[in-house]
């Protein structure tokens, strides 16, 4: 018989029970991670044991301003955001209408199109090193052999231009698919009588997809582009893989540039300051769009 | 309402012409990476480049599987994906069954700081994490990896799955209690079974993670016995620039098992993709 005048104290306990190995997890490998990160960043950190490390305080961060390479990383993170989260969103919302409106065949493309999302990082990033080619890479294949829309072949990722245009194109190519399957589940969630609503107030196929399908899909819509914000701010693999930041750090973006410092040149305290700065701007980010995007009721 | 069924026969035409070009653009740098792999190492920067290789053979495949360690580097990727998926998602559980069902203090705490760090760059805690592994003896061991793995992907797991659990009924999990059941038989015979389409999202999405992780199996570990296959794929295309069809072969053993995976089991993708849409 259980003594019910414990019951309070045996559900603390269970609960804390339950908790004790995941939160022992996250607090020593994520959450004390997190915190120290900050504190090296204030340090001019020594890596060997024993030798002592220096506060430095907000050094780091000021150093990270004057920067140039900095600069080039955030102009580069910014650049790669700016164009592929639209290019993701845009091209995956079309796949996701179209989808939408086919009378069969929706799994199978559904399959096709989600294909680049489920190929890893480092695959992805090999093969369009590979398409990239500057000799006998497929693109410049098409480009001068089959469109004729270029008399030589582009030397794509030598050259810190065309070696972004080769990234982003990655980007968006790898993404496609992972906001499409939102949109699609979102688009089969509006319920049919807001169309025949809208269809009985003489809405035409423009009014209704005005009227009806964006505003339904607008808290879809906001969580995507919030989410493939914080993913563009964070783009790291293919970079690395493809270029390493090269030639002369013109292709470096801040996570690349922060790994390169950190375990490069072991300046741990320069590559804590630099993974920070990029957290806040992302936390700040998202608030932001959350905050403007959301309407109140959608809260 | 009623459309003109001939132009609404074109206009379908149309739409499926455009979604197969769409899917052959998507799907095209997949198959030219399979021919490549499927062709011998003499014609691989061809030009003008062949989709269907003139004699196909698996000579890549053999030698990428025999010759170097990948049988070793797979072997290490199966059993990092593996304990880290069963040790996160059975942690992620445990503590999302405390946060749906029980009140105790500190709980909202602990959630929120769940909740926010699913907005921090995983690659913030890299520095810190290497010293930890340092610190802790777990450097070139799979165990740094799993455990780390494991407390980056438990916050996203928890988070679905207290969704989940909160909409379970709780009537069954009473009648146990009035039965003289305690917490722990109700999470495990009552809970866990009636969640396993969840559970198998978390674990899918759990797998798919640590089996493609790269920067930190590449930061923590230098014994080349240790490597797990996404850093074995970037080390060997150093080594071989030029052998695209080895670097290739090696590339899609590497996500064999991730297709096989999304095939089988295509509807708990889809399910988890929702459900993070809704929580949004």
């Amino acid at each position: 018989m259980r003594n019910r005048g414990s019951l309070h104290a045996q559900r603390l306990r269970a609960a804390y029970l339950f908790m004790l190995p995941g939160m022992a997890f996250f607090l020593i490998f994520y959450l004390y991670p997190l915190i120290q990160a900050l504190r090296i960043s204030l340090y001019e950190w020594s890596i060997m044991p024993g030798q002592g490390s220096r506060f430095v305080g907000a050094t780091n961060y000021l150093r990270a301003l004057r920067d140039p390479i900095f600069w080039i990383s955030m102009r580069n993170t910014v650049l790669y955001t700016t164009v592929t989260v639209p290019g993701q969103m845009i091209l995956a919302m079309l796949v996701a209408l179209a989808l939408h409106a086919i009378p069969r065949g929706r799994v199978i493309f559904r399959t096709l199109y989600y294909l680049p999302v489920i190929t890893s990082w480092v695959v992805a990033a090999l093969l369009f090193k590979f398409l990239f080619h500057s000799q006998g890479g497929l693109i410049n294949y098409l480009l001068v052999d089959i469109l004729h829309l270029a008399d030589r072949y582009i030397p794509w990722l030598q050259n810190p231009e065309t070696a972004l245009v080769a990234i982003m194109t990655l980007g968006i190519w790898k993404g496609i698919g992972w906001s499409m399957v939102i949109f699609l589940a979102a688009l089969q969630d509006i319920p049919l009588e807001l169309y025949e609503a809208a269809a009985l107030d003489g809405a035409g196929r423009w009014g209704r997809f005005r009227y009806v399908t964006l505003p339904m899909m607008r808290p879809t819509a906001i969580f995507v582009l919030v989410m493939l914000v914080i993913g563009g701010f964070n783009v790291f693999l293919p970079v690395y893989l493809m270029t390493g930041g090269a030639p002369m750090h013109r292709t470096e973006t801040l996570l690349t540039y922060m790994y390169n410092e950190a375990f490069n040149f072991l300046d741990f305290g320069y590559g804590a300051a630099l993974s920070y700065m990029l957290a806040a701007l992302i936390f700040l980010l998202s608030f932001l769009q959350i905050k403007l995007l959301r309407r109140p009721m959608e809260l | 309402m009623v459309a003109n069924p001939k132009r609404r026969i074109v206009e379908v035409a149309v739409l499926y012409l455009l979604l197969g070009a769409g899917a052959v653009a998507t799907a095209l740098p997949l198959l030219y990476m399979l021919s490549t792999a499927l062709k011998g190492s003499v014609y691989v920067l061809e030009i003008p480049p062949r989709f269907i290789p003139e004699r196909p053979t698996l000579a890549n495949f053999i030698e990428a599987w025999n010759s170097n360690n990948f049988s070793l580097y797979f072997r290490n990727s199966a059993v990092v994906a593996l304990s880290t998926t069963v040790i996160s998602v059975l942690c992620s559980a445990m503590l999302a069954y405390a946060f749906a069902r029980f009140a105790f203090p500190g709980k909202d705490l602990a959630f929120y700081a769940l909740l926010f760090t699913l907005m921090i760059p995983s690659l913030t805690l890299i520095i810190p994490q290497f010293m930890l592994a340092r610190a802790l003896g777990l450097r070139n061991s799979l165990a740094g990896l799993v455990f780390v793995y494991v407390a980056m992907t438990i916050p996203l797991n928890t988070f679905l799955l207290r969704g989940f659990f909160e909409q379970l009924p709780r009537e069954l999990e009473e009648a146990v209690w009035i039965d003289g059941g305690g917490y722990g038989t109700i999470f495990l015979r009552i809970t866990l079974p009636l969640s396993a389409p969840a559970l198998a999202t978390a674990a899918i999405f759990t797998f798919l993670f640590a089996w493609e992780e790269f920067t930190w199996a590449l930061t923590a570990i230098d014994v080349e016995a240790m490597r797990t296959l996404p850093v074995a794929i970037a080390t060997f295309h150093g080594a071989h620039l030029t052998q695209w069809g080895l670097v290739f072969a090696a590339s899609l053993i590497a996500i064999a098992p991730v297709i096989f995976l999304y095939v089988m089991l295509q509807r708990y993708f889809i399910v988890g993709l929702s459900a993070g849409a809704l929580k949004g």
